[in-house]
């Protein structure tokens, strides 16, 4: 294997050194938010555009808060159900940000929050043809990954399971397929609600974890973060060191040789 | 005269895109403006005048997944 454990992220070209995500949604405080990326060691952090209060300006701005230097804004199109309006925050985020990379997620149904495929696909092929960098979160399906690589897309984002609901990887044999299908980097978005849930994403081969909920949402969501931070590393190694077959039954781990009679 | 403004009606003196994020106390670096549906380039708020009916939203980055 030529991989080594402190291989970086490649995502159209650049580099990251961790494999996780996280939003900036949801957290109580600011500040809470800002020690919890900080203790995620995440680069790539998440964002929403959404209008200016212009008549009460009195509201904190979340630039304020994150170092630029440090942080890779990836702008979403959260609440976006049209690939006409996902292009719209599209271009307004690039914008306000001066970076290509987006999020690009066109959602079918307020109850489900999953991915409108058709509508997502039309957008990406716009914004892929005005230069963006386009980072769709999308269904577990093979197929429409593969459409997403084939259309240009940076990385496919499938989902674990719904936005915000903690119900962990719910169809792991639908993301290795994904793994074997696709070439583009795949980041599980979505669906993480703890440690255990992000390791088995990085086990099966997944390149990154991208997630808000899991960490904002829990009691302490600070040593939340730090706990996915360990859990993506631990996922990831062990996906290089390769892990042994499961089987039925025991195999002795202490030699059966010089046992006393 | 009168624009809409994030959806708000809002009457003003004729001003230039600059001079109305000023106004408002809006720091031109951290937004992003468009001006009846097309994104306006930053450097182009120095001199682009708002006019009668215009529409423009005003819109930067909040917490998000």
């Amino acid at each position: 294997m030529e991989k080594k454990p402190d291989d970086k992220l490649i995502i159209a070209g650049r580099e990251f050194g961790s494999r996780l995500m996280v939003g900036t949604g949801k957290y109580t405080t600011m500040e809470q938010m800002v020690r919890a990326i900080e203790a995620s060691g995440a680069e790539v952090i998440t964002v929403a555009v959404r209008r200016v209060n212009i008549s009460d300006r009195s509201k904190e701005s979340l630039l304020d808060h994150i170092d630029l230097k440090k942080y890779t804004l990836l702008p979403n199109t959260a609440g976006c159900y049209n690939a006409e309006d996902a292009v719209r925050t599209c271009r307004l985020a690039r914008e306000a940000g001066l970076s290509d990379f987006v999020k690009l997620e066109v959602l079918g149904d307020e109850k489900t929050l999953f991915p409108d495929n058709e509508e997502l696909l039309k957008a990406a092929k716009v914004l892929i043809k005005e230069g963006f960098t386009v980072l769709p979160y999308t269904s577990d399906d093979p197929i429409v990954c593969k459409k997403l690589e084939d259309i240009g897309c940076a990385a496919v984002m499938p989902l674990g399971a719904p936005i915000g609901s903690g119900l962990g990887i719910r169809n792991p044999y639908n993301i290795r397929i994904i793994l074997d299908t696709v070439r583009v980097p795949v980041i599980v978005d979505a669906g993480v609600g703890t440690a255990s849930d992000a390791a088995i994403a990085m086990e099966l081969g997944c390149h990154g974890v991208l997630m808000n909920t899991g960490i904002a949402g829990a009691q302490d969501p600070v040593a939340m973060a730090e706990a996915m931070k360990l859990a993506v590393r631990a996922g990831r190694l062990a996906y290089l060191a390769g892990r042994i077959p499961k089987k039925l039954y025991a195999t002795a781990s202490s030699p059966i040789e010089g046992i006393m009679t | 005269m009168n624009i809409v403004v994030n959806g708000e009606p809002q009457s003003i003196e004729s001003m230039t895109v600059l001079a109305y994020l000023e106004k408002i106390a809006i720091d031109p670096r951290r937004v992003a403006v468009e001006l009846n549906l097309d994104i306006l380039p930053k450097a182009d708020y120095a001199s682009t005048l708002l006019n009668e009916g215009d529409r423009i939203e005003i819109v930067h980055f909040v917490g998000g997944g």
